[in-house]
């Protein structure tokens, strides 16, 4: 089945996760991380941060929202049956801590056939509440047997 | 903490994930793919069973890398490919090396293995651990 690029460029509704104390503690023990800097605030705020820090891979769970609508996009046109997750960047800038704001949109970034292969390839781009840009993702999913 | 230099190897992260982690883990990311979850869903579509969710393998990466460069501060830049499916109940075991020194910029390069086989590998890493 052929696969179509008209969804590339499209742009998701931004989509705002409020950071908690709670549920950076609960997704750095679910990773195994153990600095206090995930766990303990006023081990945090001593080192100079507002909160409990979340780990740089908390990304996942504040991207969650923004990146789901477009894996599901019928425009888009992925079938579920048969994708693979096949790679993953992050950049990150400042660290998010609880009480943060994160805001991140996602975008197509590219859709192409590679042997018998569909590549759908999405950017996120997430900014807390002073507008610094704190993490931005690709995600390479793959669609196998097109 | 160790010096950062060119082919320095990185302390080993090993780690056996535990039988219910991948709803741990599930609940924690918001991720309940069926094939991360339900054992005899993953068996319907041909897995050998529930498999470990990628992002949580290549959070080990990233601990690997934020423990290399003191802290969750130092990791700038994580990129993966998947490679393979990680099971449960199996040891992983995370290495890495330093392949460039740029003044404080520190890239390593990493792989994730279990049972012999990379299900991560030629993960790329930048770390300023200043």
């Amino acid at each position: 089945m052929a696969i179509s690029d008209q969804a590339v460029g499209k742009s998701f509704d931004a989509v705002v996760y409020a950071v908690g104390r709670e549920k950076i503690k609960e997704y750095a023990s679910a990773v195994g991380e153990t600095n206090a800097l995930h766990f303990d605030a006023e081990f945090a705020r001593a080192g100079g941060h507002a909160d409990v820090v979340a780990p740089p891979m908390f990304a996942v769970v504040y991207c969650a929202a923004a990146i789901f609508p477009a894996l599901f996009d019928p425009e888009v046109g992925i079938n579920f049956a048969m994708m693979v997750h096949g790679a993953q960047e992050f950049e990150w800038g400042p660290l998010v801590v609880a009480g943060d704001e994160v805001t991140t949109v996602a975008s197509v970034k590219e859709i192409f056939t590679k042997a018998t292969n569909g590549f759908f390839i999405f950017e996120t781009n997430s900014t807390n509440q002073r507008g610094d840009l704190v993490c931005k993702g690709t995600w390479t999913n793959i669609v196998r047997g097109i | 903490m160790a010096a950062l230099e060119i082919g320095s190897e990185l302390p080993q992260i090993s780690v056996t994930p535990d039988r219910y982690l991948t709803n741990r883990y599930a609940g924690a990311s918001g991720d309940f793919n069926p094939i991360h979850v339900d054992q005899e869903f993953a068996q319907a579509v041909g897995l050998p069973g529930r498999i470990l969710h990628g992002l949580w393998t290549m959070a080990q990466v990233a601990r690997l890398a934020t423990d290399a460069g003191g802290g969750p501060h130092s990791l700038s830049r994580l990129s993966v490919q998947f490679r393979g499916m990680g099971l449960p109940e199996q040891e992983l075991v995370v290495s890495g090396s330093v392949v460039a020194v740029d003044g404080d910029l520190v890239t390593l390069e990493a792989q994730v293995v279990q049972g012999g086989k990379a299900i991560i590998r030629s993960a790329t890493a930048e770390i300023d651990p200043s």
